[in-house]
């Protein structure tokens, strides 16, 4: 199979050892990955604001990045969330491609453990590591039962984390409580979301976090930024880097 | 002008989506079996009081001693001993200085404690309210596991008031601090006549 | 000219000044959300509980002109007046020319939030009559002149202390003494006084029943009862929206709406009008106010199935930390934030932004109202209408311009990073408001863009 890797804007920009950690880790696998160099963003920033009407630039690209692909891959729930409720073609005779885009794209989580079905890595990272369940992720995608619903509980972040050698996974007193980034909402917002993100912090903190880990850079970037105003020794990782460390 | 009535009417059959259908509400199994002793644990939670008994005489003798001297009322005649003679409570405003007020049901649910009520079984329909206490006799055959029960029991009886009460009066408004008796009764008592 | 979108964003961080009262406030309510977790998690049919919910108030929207019409014809026969409202004057004079017709100028009224968003409390004031707000939050406020900040739990921005303080001023309680069950003792015996002495008493509703004509009142303190029976006329006021078809469709919603909103089984008191006392007239006043024209909008008619719990507020991270005071309208949080604009979206086109979308209201709601989704959409609309700050449509079309462009957005990335090395100091000040508690991220050496041209074979890329 040939996976075409979608690698978010602001992850490309600050974050590359994710994308490059996301590019092994499924090369691992056994993979054939493609990386188009013209990818850019999913459009999400300016849909969530309001401005989707503004985003078929985006969409365009994004069809003509990632036709004719087995799968799509990245590593991000929001990003991928976005893409399956809002992905459309400008010209009809494209939208075939943009629902074929919209029913092959996967977070990189669910894609591991739902697709591959990987059911043991060689991967070592023995710490205390708290899991963020990012929202998007988890309550769009379905990539962890959320605390909300009468329902089973499940995580496909944590049972792949439960692979990692010497990881210890900690408990959290608000399991999937949102950190607060909410794209421009961090800015716009910005007391509520910084007092959210310190409460997270807080939250890792208290449980004996020595790193906080999820499937969403920009959570893990908002609670970095907290972290390191605190001078926390504590640091963020996306959960890419730990599946993708070697034993 | 078209009258108000008339402009909302119409709004409203404009605006309206097509048609879905009503779903059909399930019967739903209930995790506990044993009806009463859910009953009895749920209204425990809830602040209430219960007293499973065997006979009428055990809930006026129970009665006499914890409200001696006090003004009680009930339309239950089987515990007319206890009942104050000599009031007229000709309205609901009668009422006011009542201590305690007895009251017979026939159907309680188990689920939340509750107990149904309706205008026939009271003089006044302020009664259960404004009494300082309040006690319910109930029997053991008249508790149904969930709402769904009690309705089908209700079905479409033309009463002009009813209500359900759970447990005593009660608020936590201030702080989230759980307190008894904001309005209505500060305490409930329920009887439970066991069957043999 | 538009609005600042700012209000919500103002008045959240004059809420966040006390970081202590914050988290106090904060704590309570994520209490209450798990008060709600633990009342649901114990019946084992929960979910299908609120999918039957759900497709009951579906239906309910989809025939709501005759069940209205079925509703009034009941309630007539039962000896109820029914009254019809276009907007929120209209139910205020109707309310107002009831009291005057029997010359009452002293009432009491429990806890209505229709009468909050027809800001009754003041009219009639105006028009001379005094109003007791007879639930012990709704008093509380009262005393206080504010508007209740939680449409179920009035007063949970108040500490103890200050109502204590409060009853002090009004009532004669000792000073300093802020025990709540002494309060609540005092409240009692200054309230009972109302209910004996008035004659006329406003109520809610929380359910109106089309095939019988008949009204239900829950409250746990058992004062709309107290006001009601004890009064000549009992005034009922409610939303169109509250209409559900069938007396056994209680079932269903009284198991689910006080689990929701505060982890109880059921309130202590679920109390159903049918007829008149004999002697008494009741009045029910079916109140438009709008929502005839949300049912008219396809993605916000949903949001008329709202059964009033307050769940969304207390899974809310946002209104947990923002107060309900900061969305300025009678009905805060989440749901007030796709109720509010379609009354005023000039007013309120603040709300549907004070959100990340993170979806917990959603899914803690009885009914299964898509209210995140609803949020996501109102943002949609009220940039189309234009109420957000022209810089934001101009950094937001430069933004959509560059990233359709892959060379634009390389270019962009290369000169934000240089910067960001280069001159810090023009990002890590106050005027940037990430950085007021944040750090800013480290800029990389290289995007991955440049490693991937770098470090893996070509054939994969341009």
């Amino acid at each position: 199979m040939t996976v075409g890797l979608f690698i978010p804007c602001y992850v490309d920009q600050f974050y590359p050892q994710v994308a490059v950690a996301t590019l092994e880790l499924l090369e691992k696998q056994g993979i054939k990955v493609v990386y188009s160099l013209k990818q850019t963003c999913c459009g999400q920033p300016m849909a969530n604001s309001g401005y989707e009407h503004l985003t078929q630039g985006c969409n365009n690209l994004f069809i003509q990045n990632f036709q004719d692909l087995d799968y799509i891959v990245s590593p991000s729930g929001s990003c991928v969330l976005h893409i399956k409720d809002h992905l459309h073609a400008a010209e009809p005779q494209q939208e075939k491609q943009a629902t074929k885009i919209r029913s092959t794209i996967y977070e990189l989580t669910e894609f591991l453990t739902d697709i591959l079905q990987v059911d043991n890595l060689s991967a070592r990272f023995p710490h205390k590591v708290g899991m963020h369940q990012s929202c998007h992720g988890q309550r769009g995608l379905h990539i962890s039962q959320m605390t909300e619903l009468v329902a089973p509980p499940f995580s496909k972040p944590e049972k792949l984390l439960k692979m990692v050698e010497g990881l210890e996974l900690i408990n959290l007193s608000r399991k999937d409580e949102c950190c607060g980034f909410g794209g421009t909402f961090c800015v716009t917002e910005e007391a509520i979301s910084a007092k959210m993100g310190k409460d997270r912090v807080k939250d890792h903190l208290l449980h004996g976090a020595e790193y906080i880990t999820g499937a969403d850079m920009s959570c893990l970037m908002h609670l970095e930024g907290v972290l390191r105003r605190q001078k926390s020794k504590v640091q963020v990782k996306h959960i890419a880097e730990i599946l993708n460390t070697y034993a | 002008m078209a009258s108000s009535r008339d402009q909302i009417l119409k709004a409203v059959k404009q605006n309206q989506p097509p048609v879905t259908e009503l779903p059909v509400i399930s019967d739903y199994a209930q995790p506990f079996t044993d009806v009463v002793q859910k009953y009895i644990d749920v209204l425990h939670a809830i602040g209430g009081q219960v007293h499973p008994v065997s006979s009428y005489p055990e809930i006026s003798s129970i009665l006499k001693s914890a409200f001696n001297g006090k003004s009680i009322f009930s339309s239950s005649l089987e515990i007319e001993e206890i009942i104050e003679k000599g009031i007229n409570y000709k309205n609901a405003h009668a009422f006011a200085d009542l201590e305690l007020a007895v009251i017979t049901s026939s159907l309680a649910v188990a689920e939340n404690g509750a107990v149904w009520i309706t205008e026939d079984m009271v003089q006044e329909r302020v009664l259960p309210f404004i009494a300082q206490h309040l006690a319910f006799i109930i029997r053991a055959d008249d508790i149904v596991p969930t709402m769904h029960e009690a309705y089908e029991q209700i079905g479409d009886a033309d009463y002009g008031f009813g209500t359900f009460i759970a447990g005593p009066s009660k608020t936590a408004d201030i702080e989230q601090s759980l307190v008894l008796g904001a309005h209505g009764p500060k305490s409930l008592l329920v009887f439970i006549i066991m069957s043999k | 000219m538009h609005k600042e979108t700012a209000e919500h964003a103002v008045l959240a961080k004059k809420f966040n000044q006390d970081e202590q009262r914050v988290e106090w406030h904060d704590e309570t309510l994520w209490w209450v959300r798990e008060k709600r977790d633990k009342a649901a998690r114990s019946l084992p049919e929960w979910e299908d509980l609120r999918e039957t919910a759900s497709k009951i108030k579906n239906n309910v929207l989809s025939n709501l002109s005759e069940y209205l019409l079925a509703f009034e014809e009941k309630a007539l026969q039962n000896g109820i007046q029914v009254h019809w409202a276009i907007d929120a004057d209209e139910h205020n004079r109707i309310v107002k020319d009831i009291l005057q017709k029997h010359e009452v100028k002293q009432i009491v009224k429990s806890k209505s939030m229709l009468t909050e968003e027809c800001h009754l409390n003041d009219y009639l004031q105006k028009a001379g009559v005094d109003v007791i707000d007879t639930d012990l939050g709704e008093r509380i406020v009262q005393l206080a002149g504010e508007p209740p900040s939680h449409i179920v739990l009035p007063c949970i921005h108040k500490k103890k202390e200050e109502i204590g303080e409060l009853f002090h001023v009004h009532l004669g309680t000792p000073a300093g003494n802020a025990d709540p069950d002494f309060l609540t003792a005092a409240a009692r015996l200054h309230l009972r006084e109302k209910f004996l002495t008035r004659k006329i008493a406003i109520t809610g509703v929380n359910f109106a029943v089309a095939e019988t004509g008949e009204f239900v009142v829950c409250t746990n303190e058992g004062n709309a009862d107290m006001g009601a029976h004890l009064a000549d006329v009992h005034i009922a006021c409610m939303g169109i929206e509250k209409i559900i078809p069938q007396r056994k469709h209680l079932g269903v919603f009284l198991r689910l709406l006080t689990r929701s909103a505060t982890g109880q089984p059921i309130t202590t008191y679920s109390s159903h009008f049918k007829k008149p006392r004999s002697g008494q007239e009741i009045h029910l006043v079916l109140v438009d106010n709008g929502r005839s024209r949300q049912l008219g909008r396809e993605d916000f008619r949903n949001s008329l199935k709202c059964i009033r719990c307050g769940a969304c507020m207390n899974t809310c991270p946002v209104y947990r930390r923002s107060g309900g005071h900061s969305y300025h309208t009678a009905i805060a949080g989440p749901i007030g934030s796709i109720l509010a604009p379609n009354l005023d979206m000039k007013e309120y086109a603040d709300l549907p932004f004070a959100s990340t979308l993170c979806g917990s209201c959603t899914n803690v709601c009885p009914v299964k109202i898509d209210i995140h989704n609803q949020l996501y959409k109102w943002r949609q609309v009220l940039v189309k209408e234009g109420y957000t700050p022209l810089a934001k449509t101009m950094s937001m079309q430069g933004m959509a311009f560059t990233l359709a462009n892959p060379t634009l957005y390389k270019m962009a990335g290369k000169t934000g990073k240089w910067f960001m090395k280069k001159t810090p100091f023009l990002l890590n000040n106050n005027l940037n408001p990430w950085y007021q508690q944040r750090e800013m991220p480290e800029p990389p050496k290289e995007s991955f863009h440049d490693w991937y041209k770098k470090n893996r074979n070509l054939q994969n890329g341009e």
